[in-house]
């Protein structure tokens, strides 16, 4: 590791650093994706569907974000299923999620607050 | 920087290391990588959380999961159930005592609701050995502030309006100390950190060390800015290997990011740090003792004055603060003296790491702001006396400090209230004793310890304590005398108004604050040869209660001398010559078919 | 006879250790206390031949040296046991029963506290506070640190070492 010149240079270091530790603090405040990794989930492809919202959060440099997973809930012909929770707001439940499905959730509804009607859990 | 869904923290300080956290954390790691999850899960080493006696501890985050005593063994289901299908694993959460709740998250407990923690900020937070991860939580950020946008005096100033007072025993005001090392006049000055903490039953230095350890030097820096000092020193005891490692990878990264070295930060500021490590002497916490011993010579300490601040290491101004004091330094100048000063009392600012341990349930580390009653950390934090016993006296101070009564349990918790109750805030280990513990025992035990580490200087140490500590044997022996308390008393009176430096000065503590509060029981050993708690071996001796004895054996294996006979399913007899009173068979009998008396 | 010819050629061989690692604190100031500890490190501890050779090396008096292994107890004289168990009496184990461990271990032994066994494999001390108050009372083997103990216990874990 290089050597820290400046006030600036530790700054930058820091902004970069934050990723580290994000994870472990203040998590009642940030917005919780959550994606259902039963077997099922898993067969239809949600451990691509995991991998691809993190790495579209990490390219957008978005923060307090959480991503979680979680079991069946009963609705395998859906899967990947992936749940939107913005705090304050109601959840969100999304059908289907491939891997540019979810990319664009990330980008739409987390970052720009649009929730993409043509892909949430229809009225069954 | 890879963004992970969620953290396994697994604590690697030394209370969860001896308890097996290595080969947890390696099952973690393999468990992870054979389920092809290593993308998203990350496996991180943390200092201390501070519930030493249920580790080996683990946090899972996002959701902050809290599983205590989790072996190799339970990793599989850890990484199925929580890590790969989201369910939380019941049977592995922490238990409340009083409830037997089992509570999902680390902050619901009862454990730490009470607690705030500042000098322990980043301690079961961050991987000690990995510079980035103090960085991103503000690391250096205080360094950048003193050494941009302070002047040494108005980092001085800040610090003596903080209130901070020394967290290693007396609680001298520590910006007065900074401002005497800085006024002093001397081209070469030092900056010295004691982490020879050596009271038993104290271990939050060590914790900070091995949990925290850029924290401590990051403070030593801008001491060194304030004072105009460019050297450090860390002593550290050698018998805290873990917190030697963590300190000889901080100081190294510290140094290959150009944050110790010639001109930080661009700023032209130079500092660097050493250590020194300590050699087994308890008196080398005095902090001339420390710098003799700093110096290679015999830890002895000398007269004060000159005080340190003006002639320290090597004959040169130098200031020496413990390692929880440095530790508060960074917040400080991070979020200010006013925000310090508003937490704790009137004349205790800020909060006091407390080594909790004895006979309580939660044995760990909690951080408390001051004023905080003792009923508080031993009742609601501590989840107060096992087994159902009855709860006797709390010790604080260490050797140096008292036994305190349940009378005075609502007592707030402040430098000067524990000393008007005869015992001393020390470096904060706070051990708790239920009825079986003896107090005049105690007392000998703490004698004992100052007498062995009395480095045998000054004569009012080196043969008055010997004096004390041979009639608390003769008490604890049943060869008590009539005017054997007035005898301690008065010998306690000159020993502390004569000794050389604070461990003779102090060692008389814990032997008056006994007597002070448990008279009765001195008597009861001294007038009737009894010893009420049953702990002193020559005053009682073991039966069997025939009645209640079912002849089942227990005894007979437990006893390692053979003092136990009986037929199978007959009253046992013990025979007293054989029985070295070891309590085996006491502990062990099912029936309570055993008495002491 | 061949053991003690044996035993000699590896003393040797340390004091020539002892000898490189005093080099580099030659003239130095105030190094006596790292130069004994590294000593300690390499031979086990500190024989008359070691302790004269420091004092050559930093130039002070023989009695200096003494008087400063003899102040801290960290330092040994004699040749410890192969394994070194030592027995925490910090407030927190001592209240939690550590005497009565420590007894047991003094009597499984057959050594005082400070002995060594004559099999050279053992030794038994009493230490400060290790810090492990959580885990109370506490033994350490060499490194290793056992927790939660009672008399009960030792047999077994002394099993581990035969």
């Amino acid at each position: 590791m290089a050597v820290i010149k400046s006030i600036e240079e530790l700054e930058k270091i820091r902004e970069q650093a934050k990723d580290l530790i994000n994870l472990r603090k203040d998590n009642e405040t940030k917005t919780r994706v959550v994606v259902g990794m039963a077997t099922c989930g898993i067969a239809a492809g949600a451990r691509q569907t995991m991998l691809a919202i993190l790495d579209e959060l990490k390219k957008r440099n978005v923060e307090n974000v959480i991503v979680t997973e979680t079991g069946c809930i009963g609705l395998c012909k859906f899967e990947p299923l992936v749940d939107v929770i913005k705090p304050d707001q109601p959840k969100v439940t999304y059908v289907n999620v491939n891997e540019e499905k979810a990319r664009q959730i990330v980008v739409k509804h987390i970052i720009n607050n649009q929730i993409i009607d043509d892909w949430v859990i229809p009225n069954i | 920087m890879e963004i992970y869904r969620a953290h396994v923290l697994v604590c690697k300080g030394t209370g969860c290391t001896a308890s097996g956290s290595e080969n947890v954390m390696d099952a973690f790691q393999k468990e992870i990588d054979k389920r092809g999850l290593s993308k998203e899960v990350r496996v991180v080493q943390t200092g201390c959380l501070g519930l030493c006696e249920l580790g080996p501890n683990v946090l899972i985050y996002p959701e902050g999961s809290y599983y205590c005593r989790v072996k190799a063994e339970d990793i599989p289901e850890i990484v199925e159930e929580h890590l790969v299908k989201g369910r939380i694993v019941e049977r592995l959460l922490y238990k409340e005592h009083l409830t037997e709740e089992r509570l999902r998250a680390l902050t619901d407990i009862d454990f730490y609701k009470k607690q705030k923690r500042i000098a322990l900020r980043n301690c079961g937070l961050i991987n000690p050995e990995v510079i980035e991860e103090y960085i991103a939580n503000d690391g250096y950020k205080a360094l950048a502030k003193a050494l941009t946008q302070m002047t040494p005096q108005e980092v001085i100033d800040e610090v003596k309006k903080s209130g901070l007072r020394g967290r290693g025993g007396g609680g001298f005001p520590t910006g007065n100390k900074w401002q005497f090392a800085a006024n002093a006049k001397g081209d070469i000055k030092y900056v010295v950190c004691n982490a020879d903490e050596g009271d038993p039953g104290a271990f939050m230095d060590r914790s900070v060390l091995e949990g925290d350890p850029h924290s401590v030097l990051e403070a030593m820096e801008i001491a060194g800015y304030a004072i105009g000092a460019s050297e450090g020193y860390i002593y550290v005891r050698a018998e805290y290997p873990i917190a030697v490692k963590r300190l000889e990878i901080a100081i190294n990264q510290a140094r290959e990011h150009g944050l110790l070295g010639k001109n930080i930060l661009g700023t032209g500021f130079n500092f660097d740090i050493f250590l020194r490590l300590g050699s087994g002497a308890f008196v080398c916490g005095e902090e001339t003792a420390l710098l003799a011993s700093i110096e290679g010579r015999r830890g002895e300490p000398r007269p004060r004055p000159p005080f340190p601040a003006n002639e320290g290491l090597w004959g040169k101004p130098t200031i020496i603060n413990n390692v929880e004091t440095y530790a508060n330094i960074p917040e400080i100048i991070l979020k200010g003296a006013d925000w310090f000063a508003s937490i704790g009392t009137e004349k205790s600012k800020g909060t006091k790491v407390f080594a909790v341990g004895g006979k309580i349930n939660n044995t760990g580390l909690v951080e408390i702001p001051m004023g905080t009653t003792l009923r508080e950390v031993i009742y609601e934090i501590g989840g107060g006396i096992p087994n159902g016993k009855k709860f006797k006296a709390v010790q604080t101070g260490g050797p140096s400090g008292g036994c305190i009564p349940a009378a005075l349990l609502d007592m707030p918790i402040e430098y000067d209230t524990l000393v008007q109750a005869g015992s001393m805030m020390g470096s904060g280990g706070m051990i708790v004793m239920d009825e079986d513990n003896c107090m005049v025992d105690i007392a000998k035990f703490f004698l004992t310890f100052t007498q062995d580490e009395s480095c045998g200087k000054c004569p009012p140490c080196r043969i008055g304590t010997k004096r004390m500590l041979e009639i608390l044997e003769r008490i604890t022996n049943g060869e008590g005398k009539e005017g054997d308390i007035e005898l301690l008393e008065n010998l306690a009176k000159s020993i502390k108004a004569s000794a050389l430096c604070g461990l003779g000065q102090t060692a008389p503590n814990p032997v008056l604050s006994t007597i002070r509060y448990f008279r009765d029981e001195y008597e009861a050993h001294i007038k009737e040869k009894r010893c009420p708690a049953g702990a002193c071996k020559a005053l009682i001796h073991y039966e069997v209660v025939a009645d209640k004895c079912r002849g089942c054996g227990l005894c007979v294996k437990v006893c390692p001398t053979g003092a136990i006979s009986g037929e199978r399913k007959q009253p046992h007899v013990i025979d007293q010559d054989k029985c070295i009173k070891c309590n085996s068979c006491f502990d062990r009998c099912p029936f309570g078919a055993i008495t002491k008396a | 006879m061949e053991t003690a010819v044996k035993k000699d050629a590896e003393l040797e061989e340390k004091l020539q250790k002892v000898d490189e690692m005093l080099e580099k604190y030659k003239g130095q100031k105030g190094a006596l206390l790292q130069a004994l500890q590294e000593a300690q490190g390499i031979v086990g501890y500190l024989p008359l031949e070691v302790q004269k050779k420091v004092a050559a090396a930093l130039n002070i008096t023989l009695s200096e040296v003494y008087s400063t292994i003899t102040f801290y107890s960290f330092f040994n004289l004699k040749p410890r046991g192969k394994y070194q168990i030592r027995v925490c009496l910090g407030t927190a184990c001592y209240v939690r029963g550590a005497n009565k461990v420590l007894d047991r271990l003094e009597k499984e032994l057959g050594v005082k506290v400070g002995d060594t066994t004559d099999d050279a494999k053992f030794s038994l001390d009493a230490c400060r506070c290790v810090g492990a108050c959580g885990l109370a009372p506490t033994i350490i083997i060499n490194d290793e640190v056992y927790g939660r103990l009672t008399p009960d216990k030792v047999p077994e874990i002394l099993k581990k070492y035969e």
